[in-house]
């Protein structure tokens, strides 16, 4: 079998006194893309800059695709391709020039550099900007050949510190599409605090909160009750108990200002829901399909009075 | 990987206008110089034909005109290498270094290496000067070259402080003003007198290579001042990632 493209155990790293990272293990393998979660602060950073090499853990071993970190780094390295949070941008140089020296940076044949390029440039949306100074792109584009520069010399593993931060909703859409398409052949770690990103790209995750992880899922463990929890506004609201009596519903809670929140047995829809209510006179004015079970366990983990 | 490096930092250098304002500055200065000397030493010449052992042409302008250069070149180099890794800490391309297949000493010598490429171009310039008097005359060839070598020496020194001292910060101007100490004191420190202070100052080294002797304890000297701030420079970016 192959080895994972990224393992790490027990990682831990402190600044000082405080420790920004504790315990983390981690497991990427070829073809997965996962999602590492967790509130502003939380520790995410600092673990995938430990994962890329940019920082020595305190304590704890990376391998990447087998590799050790620590012993050997240039090999382990070779590998691995890295956005960090600020993408590592020369505004003097242009795309074309930057993105051939990271090839060189990351050993890619002189010879293959310039196939190298036209094939990212091609990916990430960049062919008709070779000759643009960095310095003058915008950030949206700017944050493109970040992107490009950790794939140009086609790494197993690819680790994206935020990578949509500043991207316009259209170009979100596009960088989704990449990265459904790089995740097919690569394996690919992205941070973010954005969960709608997580559930439309991610097949794991990981819930990180002060420094630990909190917990960890397969997406569809996840995405499993989605739809099953409604969030209405009546404008003739009754009495509590009435609506949770309602055929296909569970139970329901009182928000205040009208508002429910209702959750839902397994076989009932929300079209049949809101007919029966309709049909009922409560007079529906608004009806959104409520958090979803990852919003409800981020919230979970990353509180310490569990809400709800 | 070290070309890869040392490439696109030149790359950069020669897109900054700061280098090429500081070579053409450096220039005009030392330009300036030559031709006072040149002329003074027209003036004289008829004088020291008369005399019997009279010092040539080089001992009267080419040694003095590297002097000058030593020492313009003492106020260019910081400026050259400030932003060598203090421009990269601050922008976060560092980052990319750290996470490609590269280790922190082919990065250094990459960096050093460009830093030499510069500072050999302008090298270059400054030795055309005195070859122009080739046209009209003759030149003590073997001062000359021992001319070039302390010069060369003395550059690789400078720019190694330079580089050293750009590492420890993430403010280009905190680096060229310490680096500025730095070679300021080295080159004053013979004047507290006592052989020690002599032999560690750089400028009797440098002097002694200027005038024509070749020791190779002089040489000796700039090679371990260039490798100790190399070498500290390795130590302090390794440590870098152990402290973040």
């Amino acid at each position: 079998m192959e080895q994972p493209l990224i393992k790490a155990i027990g990682l831990h790293r402190y600044f000082g006194e405080f420790c920004a990272v504790r315990d983390m293990a981690f497991d990427l393998n070829r073809g997965e893309i996962l999602g590492l979660l967790g509130p502003n602060g939380a520790g995410k950073s600092t673990t995938l800059r430990m994962l890329s090499g940019a920082l020595a853990p305190s304590a704890g071993d990376i391998w990447l695709s087998g590799i050790n970190l620590k012993k050997h780094p240039r090999r382990a390295k070779k590998n691995l391709g890295y956005l960090p949070e600020v993408p590592p941008l020369y505004p003097e140089l242009t795309v074309d020039e930057y993105l051939g020296y990271c090839a060189g940076l990351r050993g890619v044949a002189v010879h293959k550099r310039a196939g190298a390029l036209q094939k990212v440039k091609g990916r990430c949306g960049l062919s008709d900007h070779g000759g643009r100074l960095i310095g003058n792109l915008s950030k949206g584009y700017r944050q493109r050949v970040g992107i490009a520069q950790a794939i140009v010399h086609e790494p197993g593993a690819i680790i994206l510190d935020e990578p949509t931060s500043g991207l316009d909703p259209n170009q979100i859409l596009e960088f989704r599409g990449l990265i459904r398409e790089l995740g097919k052949h690569h394996g690919i770690i992205l941070s973010t605090h954005i969960l709608q990103e997580v559930k439309a790209v991610c097949d794991r995750v990981y819930i990180m909160n002060e420094g630990r992880l909190a917990t960890s899922a397969p997406l569809e463990q996840l995405t499993r009750h989605e739809g099953g929890i409604l969030l209405i506004r009546l404008g003739r609201p009754p009495a509590l108990e009435a609506i949770g009596k309602l055929p296909g519903v569970c139970s329901a809670d009182s928000l205040g200002e009208h508002r429910f929140r209702l959750e839902l047995e397994d076989d009932a829809t929300a079209c049949v829901i809101a007919e029966r209510i309709v049909s009922s006179g409560w007079d529906l004015e608004e009806l959104t399909s409520g958090t979803t079970e990852l919003e409800r366990i981020f919230t979970r983990h990353t509180t310490r009075e569990t809400p709800l | 990987m070290i070309l890869s490096v040392a490439g696109r930092e030149l790359r950069s250098l020669f897109l900054s206008p700061l280098a090429w304002i500081l070579m053409s500055v450096s220039m005009l200065l030392l330009a300036w110089l030559f031709l006072i000397r040149l002329e003074e030493f027209i003036q004289i010449q008829p004088r020291l034909a008369a005399l019997e052992n009279a010092p040539g042409i080089t001992a009267i302008l080419v040694v003095p005109q590297f002097g000058s250069a030593a020492m313009i070149l003492m106020l260019i180099v910081p400026m050259l290498c400030m932003g060598l890794f203090a421009r990269e800490f601050s922008s976060g391309t560092f980052s990319l270094l750290l996470s490609s297949p590269v280790s922190v000493t082919q990065i250094v010598f990459g960096k050093f290496l460009s830093v030499l490429t510069l500072l050999g171009v302008l090298l270059l310039l400054i030795v055309l000067m005195p070859l122009s008097l080739l046209m009209g005359g003759k030149l003590d060839l073997g001062t000359l070259a021992a001319c070039i070598l302390g010069l060369v020496l003395l550059l690789s020194a400078y720019g190694a402080v330079g580089l050293y001292f750009s590492s420890l910060t993430r403010q280009p101007a905190i680096a060229a003003v310490s680096s500025y100490g730095v070679l300021l004191l080295l080159w004053v420190l013979d004047l507290a007198g006592g052989s020690l202070f002599s032999h560690l100052g750089m400028s009797g080294h440098f002097q002694r290579l200027a005038s024509g002797l070749v020791f190779s304890s002089d040489i000796l000297y700039f090679l371990l001042l260039t490798g100790l701030c190399l070498t500290l420079t390795i130590r302090r970016l390794d440590t870098l990632r152990t402290f973040g």
